[in-house]
């Protein structure tokens, strides 16, 4: 499924300073996937060695954070937005 | 542009030490995870502080601060009492219990310490405008400190919190902006403000100057060890919202130790949340060591972050400590509210009744010995919760100006 991708300032070097681009693929996972071949490199920055998604990463699949979903199995439907965000809070 | 961060001379990244130059940057670029700032302190003494000013100041040395920030425009925070608590003490059969009150900053709670420090960041910086997501507190401290160092402000909040937050908030000026969804969803919004031009120039003090704002709260550590007589508490309990009000509180007490500014002593640190938003106490009772986010549903609309970035820290601390995690109903919370201000004059807004509520649970459940030396943290101002109290906001009698009248009551 053709979908969109926010990128976060500090990802914008992989995609030479896009902060939106457009990404393939059924779920999370698959989105992600993609991703990396486009823009060598990003995966590992968004997922650690056993290709879990970093702590400090939030990743939402349209308004949910995919922690509340199915985590990387979280279906990507067509025209979904998909963000990737660096976790803060606090306040 | 020639920065001053006092003895601060880097960023450094909590998960993988990864090192970067000072600047509005809060995750690091190989693994997202935190940075904080990195310090070398020189040698500071316990006279360099006691002759400092009655506030944070005094440990400015230890801060990312320039030396002369008290000459600043700044709201100047910190320095609140430690109150000897006898009869709560008593009422709770602890011996030597302390309250550590930071509704007696300047706008009631503990966040004009942690915002006192992002605006040297910002003046750093050149920003001309403050701005942050808040449950209620760091709004008004905001606003309230860009008023004072002649910034713009321009906060956000989820929709439908306290009235007299919200009041505060907007007194100060400055643009208040209310966003309909949880606080997550605030934060999560201002990651998105901070990456547009819309919000270039812009301090959000608890997004892109985090690893300064959060130091602030190491002076919680300074203050209580300093009241102390230069002593670290045997226990403490701390409320979590973010969780990183208590790992700063853990990083100051140690610092103390490797400058010699207090004896090397272990320290049990306690961590404090209501049930109704309570992943760190879940996930420090099932023995796990990732939090697993929740919606929050509590009257402690201060703590009310459902996914707390340091919340792995804080197991790791309460666990390194010998401390523990624990949670209190709403329904505890008011009555530990109750409690506090019958037995000792404090009135504490939600996160207080949670702290105190926790005290309370832990001696009962044999977690905390009642026979050290014990603060509690009370994080601000029960005239910002009104809400929690409203019930018990009515005269015990309404009579008519008459001896007789008020005999009946009798």
């Amino acid at each position: 499924m053709s979908v969109t991708v926010r990128i976060p300032t500090i990802l914008r070097t992989y995609t030479g300073g896009n902060a939106e681009v457009t990404g393939e693929g059924a779920t999370l996972r698959d989105v992600l996937a993609k991703l990396d071949s486009d823009y060598p490199g990003i995966g590992g920055r968004i997922l650690d060695e056993s290709g879990k998604i970093r702590r400090f990463v939030n990743v939402y699949v349209g308004e949910e954070d995919v922690r509340f979903a199915q985590g990387l199995d979280t279906p990507a439907p067509e025209g979904t937005q998909i963000s990737i965000i660096p976790a803060v809070a606090g306040g | 542009m020639s920065l001053d961060f006092g003895p601060a001379t880097a960023l450094s990244c909590r998960e993988c030490g990864a090192r970067y130059p000072l600047g509005p940057s809060f995750a690091c670029v190989e693994c997202f995870g935190p940075l904080e700032t990195a310090y070398d302190f020189g040698d500071v003494k316990r006279s360099d502080i006691e002759s400092g000013p009655a506030s944070i100041w005094r440990y400015r040395s230890l801060l990312p601060v320039p030396a002369d920030v008290a000459s600043k425009p700044n709201m100047n925070p910190g320095w609140t009492p430690l109150v000897k608590a006898g009869n709560l003490g008593r009422a709770l059969g602890i011996k030597s219990l302390y309250v550590k009150d930071d509704s007696a900053n300047p706008t009631h709670s503990f966040k004009d310490r942690v915002v006192a420090i992002a605006v040297e960041a910002a003046r750093n910086f050149g920003f001309h405008t403050l701005s942050c997501s808040s449950t209620g507190n760091l709004a008004g401290a905001v606003t309230a400190a860009a008023a004072r160092a002649g910034l713009e402000a321009c906060v956000f909040i989820p929709a439908g919190l306290e009235q007299a937050k919200i009041a505060m908030a907007r007194i100060f000026g400055g643009k208040l902006v209310a966003i309909e969804g949880s606080y997550d969803e605030v934060n999560r919004f201002c990651s998105e403000l901070i990456g547009d031009p819309m919000g270039d120039k812009w301090g959000f003090v608890n997004v892109n100057l985090r690893p300064y704002y959060a130091e602030g709260s190491k002076t919680l550590a300074y203050e209580i060890a300093e009241q102390l007589g230069w002593r670290l508490p045997e226990q403490i309990i701390i409320p979590i919202a973010s969780g990183s009000q208590l790992t700063k509180i853990d990083k100051g007490f140690k610092e103390l130790i490797k400058l010699g500014l207090v004896e090397d002593r272990p320290y049990k640190i306690f961590g404090a949340q209501a049930l109704g938003c309570s992943p760190v106490s879940a996930a420090y009772k099932a023995g796990h060591d990732v939090v697993q986010p929740v919606k929050p549903d509590t009257i402690a609309k201060s703590l009310a972050i459902g996914n707390p970035a340091d919340g792995p820290y804080v197991l790791d601390i309460a666990r390194r400590t010998g401390g523990a995690v624990e949670d209190v109903t709403d329904a505890e919370i008011v009555a530990a509210i109750k409690l506090l201000a019958t037995t000792e004059g404090i009135f504490a807004e939600t996160a207080g009744g949670v702290t105190v509520g926790v005290l309370k649970k832990l001696v009962e459940t044999g977690q905390l010995d009642p026979e050290a030396e014990t603060v509690v943290l009370n994080t601000g101002d029960g005239l910002k919760t009104l809400d929690a109290v409203v019930a018990d906001a009515q005269p015990t009698a309404v009579i008519r100006p008459s001896l007789d009248a008020f005999r009946a009551t009798v």
